[in-house]
């Protein structure tokens, strides 16, 4: 029963990574995205990890992806719809690379050793992670905070206009 | 029956490799952008996988940390394609060689 679920999320997963990939249009390919990252958090809840599945939903299929949808609604990329990928050669030196990639992976996960311990659904609930993250992990939580606020000032920075310059090209685009 | 951890990094191994293909095969900064994030989720779903299975919290605290860095990645990594795309017009990788000497 729960074989059956996993393989029918993990194609689901599958499928809509490869969406992802060979979409022609990038709105299509965020759509597809969001499904790939709820499979995922399925996945994580078979996993006994209902906190990092909530996570998964709040922070990456929605702030995060909302952020990619934004930016390509803003950017008007009407011209840059077709099949965008690169020249021949390229294309199959790429394809070559990510399959020698799945292929070591393959190898390296082959007969991997299972602990076979049994599910502590105690072990994924936000009481647990909360209790890990401001004790033994509270320094990375901190830097984890200073680097957020080092991407906000750097968005700000990087996307603030020159009011001269602007002014210079008469406010278009 | 229930799923091995085999077949949990078996699947993560197909994601990871399927983000391989973006990031190589397309010329669209914004695909690219999120290849890397079916990367980056393949490796937290490796991260859960052990964490259920060792058990120990740790692979489920780091899959936090991921997913704090990936938020900031994101952000920064936008605005450069939008800084980029006001001067060239264009989120084509190829038509971006700033730095290429």
């Amino acid at each position: 029963m729960e074989l059956t679920l996993f393989i029918l999320v993990a194609l689901a997963a599958v499928t809509s990574a490869l969406l992802v990939v060979i979409g022609k249009n990038p709105v299509y390919s965020v759509l597809f995205l969001v499904s790939a990252f709820f499979c995922l958090a399925i996945l994580y809840v078979m996993l006994g990890a209902p906190f990092v599945a909530a996570l998964q939903v709040i922070v990456y299929a929605g702030a995060i992806m909302v952020l990619f949808l934004f930016v390509v609604m803003l950017l008007n990329l009407r011209d840059a719809q077709s099949w965008d990928v690169t020249g021949s050669m390229r294309r199959w030196i790429g394809f070559a690379t990510a399959g020698a990639v799945l292929l070591v992976a393959l190898a390296a996960v082959r007969g991997v050793f299972d602990p076979g311990a049994s599910l502590r659904p105690e072990m994924g609930n936000a009481e647990s992670i909360g209790s890990a993250l401001f004790t033994r992990f509270l320094l990375p939580f901190e830097v984890a905070s200073i680097l957020l606020l080092t991407a906000i000032i750097g968005v700000v920075t990087l996307l603030k206009r020159d009011n001269a310059k602007s002014q210079a090209k008469g406010g278009e685009a | 029956m229930k799923p091995t951890l085999e077949m949990y990094l078996i699947l993560s191994a197909v994601i990871f490799a399927i983000g391989v293909t973006g990031v190589l095969t397309r010329r669209n900064a914004l695909i690219i952008f999120m290849s890397v994030e079916l990367m980056l989720n393949a490796a937290n779903l490796t991260l859960v996988a052990y964490s259920r299975f060792l058990p120990d919290v740790s692979g489920q605290i780091f899959v936090f940390f991921v997913m704090a860095v990936a938020a900031a990645e994101v952000a920064v990594g936008l605005a450069i394609i939008v800084a980029v795309f006001r001067q060239k017009e264009s989120v084509d990788i190829d038509k971006v060689n700033l730095m290429k000497w």
